[in-house]
């Protein structure tokens, strides 16, 4: 996991906040094909997939609490969820730290699935009438679609946002050597 | 130092687990007045002019987004169009149905001539600001509070603006704070509205159709009610001579049309409704901030 420095935190409180608004009061209402797109879920597994774990899901429970106070929603339900995204998200990375251009888009499916579903199973324990139909599974898989095609310019622009305030990963260092070296040090092919 | 690392990481992800069921726990056992509402409130007050200005200078791209929807999803209603018009023909031509369609016209008659004068009740006209994004929680938020006279359990009334059959109720309000009240719309299903037909041969009450919250149904109507199909479904008001229980809604507020009786003329009979107002696309809500003789 980096070290969390007073400016990765700073942003990352930023990203937080930013991103709640953004979602409750613009992207929220805007109907493609019948279904929302969901930035939370997205941001939150692409802070789990470049800080790791751990602050993926402090930031997942930071998010969702936000999310829940400001729609007036049951406090901690989806700062439940949001947690296991957010640490689902960064224990690939510290496991597998997989590179394909394809990662954020399965990613965010897979993050978008997590908390639509978690959030109505969760919903549906604590009591809440929850309406299960096709209809309602329509919706989700048209969410999880939508999300997925708007993953890689979020992850993107989460990148970008916290990149220049990422400390060095050493794996990640280690490799950009081995790519331009061809794997061996020019010592080791000398 | 691995077996700190992972430990520290499983302790961290413990507690923000547990901090999440406190949560959960606490406030499901506070009253709506406890700490965490009044956090919720809160905050609701301090987003709320952002979320209205968001909203406000987003509405050319969710217009633009809403004509491309319409525009797709008009194919499929025009062939929806096409067959409804083949079977209305069939049954024109055969004359099965004069008295259904007799009855139709009546409701249809009786609703253009319920203009329910709504000035005793007080309305307060509210832009929409936020729509509920979760696909559990059917609610939406508006841009007037308690400073404008509205309080909870008020009824709210809308327009979708399609044309004919385009206005009715959409919902009750849930929560007010200053500035802002959150409204639980009818489609919710911890919402029921007393009902009756506007022909009042059947009272019932109109609550969303358990797997399909799009689809309503009248529950509990009597064996010996008729309701027709196409019968227009409007507020019942109070029935009662208690001046203690009276209905949170005015009486005669449309509702909704019938679509179809399900198990007609049994104790079991359930009429299912479409809505008048497809609450997706309500930009504005008038909030009934007053009641009128107990809402009789």
């Amino acid at each position: 996991m980096p070290a969390v420095t007073p400016k990765l935190l700073l942003r990352i409180v930023l990203l937080g906040l930013g991103v709640v608004l953004l979602q409750v009061a613009a992207v929220s209402q805007i109907v493609i094909f019948g279904a929302s797109a969901d930035l939370t879920p997205l941001v939150v597994a692409g802070v789990g997939l470049l800080c790791g774990s751990l602050s993926g899901a402090v930031f997942g429970f930071g998010v969702g609490l936000f999310f829940d106070a400001a729609l007036l929603q049951t406090m901690g339900l989806t700062s439940f969820v949001f947690i296991l995204v957010g640490y689902g998200a960064g224990r690939l990375r510290e496991l597998r730290d997989p590179q394909a251009v394809a990662i954020p888009m399965i990613v965010g499916a897979l993050a978008t699935a997590i908390s639509t579903f978690g959030y109505g199973l969760m919903s549906f324990m604590l009591g809440n009438d929850t309406p299960v139909s096709f209809l309602l599974l329509r919706v989700i898989l048209a969410t999880i679609i939508l999300n997925a095609i708007i993953s890689l310019p979020v992850f993107a622009l989460v990148r970008r946002w916290l990149g220049p305030v990422l400390p060095e990963d050493p794996r990640r260092r280690r490799r950009r050597r081995a790519y331009t070296t061809g794997g061996l040090s020019p010592l080791t092919r000398a | 130092m691995y077996d700190k690392t992972v430990r520290r990481r499983r302790a961290v992800l413990g507690l923000l687990v547990v901090s999440s069921l406190i949560l959960l726990t606490a406030y499901f056992r506070e009253p709506a007045g406890g700490a965490l509402h009044n956090v919720q409130r809160g905050i609701l007050e301090v987003v709320s002019p952002i979320q209205e200005g968001a909203s406000r200078a987003l509405k050319p791209v969710r217009d633009l987004f809403g004509w491309v929807g319409d525009t797709v999803s008009a194919k499929g209603d025009l062939k929806n169009a096409r067959t409804d018009r083949d079977q209305w023909r069939t049954q024109a031509i055969h004359n099965q149905s004069a008295a259904a369609e007799n009855a139709k016209l009546r409701g249809l008659l009786d609703l253009d001539k319920s203009p329910v004068d709504l000035s005793p009740y007080q309305p307060v006209t509210a832009r929409v600001l936020v729509r509920s994004p979760t696909l559990w929680y059917a609610r939406i938020t508006i841009s007037k509070g308690t400073s404008s006279g509205i309080r909870a359990n008020m009824p709210v009334i809308a327009s979708d603006g399609s044309g004919q059959d385009d206005r009715g109720l959409i919902g009750v309000v849930d929560q007010a704070t200053g500035d802002a009240a959150v409204v639980r719309l009818i489609t919710d299903s911890s919402v029921a509205v007393p009902a009756k037909s506007a022909d009042e041969q059947a009272t019932g009450v109109v609550k969303p159709s358990p797997g399909n919250p799009r689809d309503l149904i009248m529950d509990s109507v009597a064996k010996t009610d008729t309701v027709a199909d196409n019968a227009v479904i409007v507020t019942q008001g109070t029935v009662s001579t208690r001046n203690d229980l009276p209905s949170l809604f005015p009486p005669d507020l449309p509702i909704g049309r019938v679509t179809r009786v399900a198990n007609p003329g049994t104790s079991e009979q359930t009429p299912h409704l479409r809505l008048f107002v497809d609450t997706r696309h309500v930009d504005y809500v008038q909030v009934l901030t007053k009641q009128v003789n107990d809402n009789r």
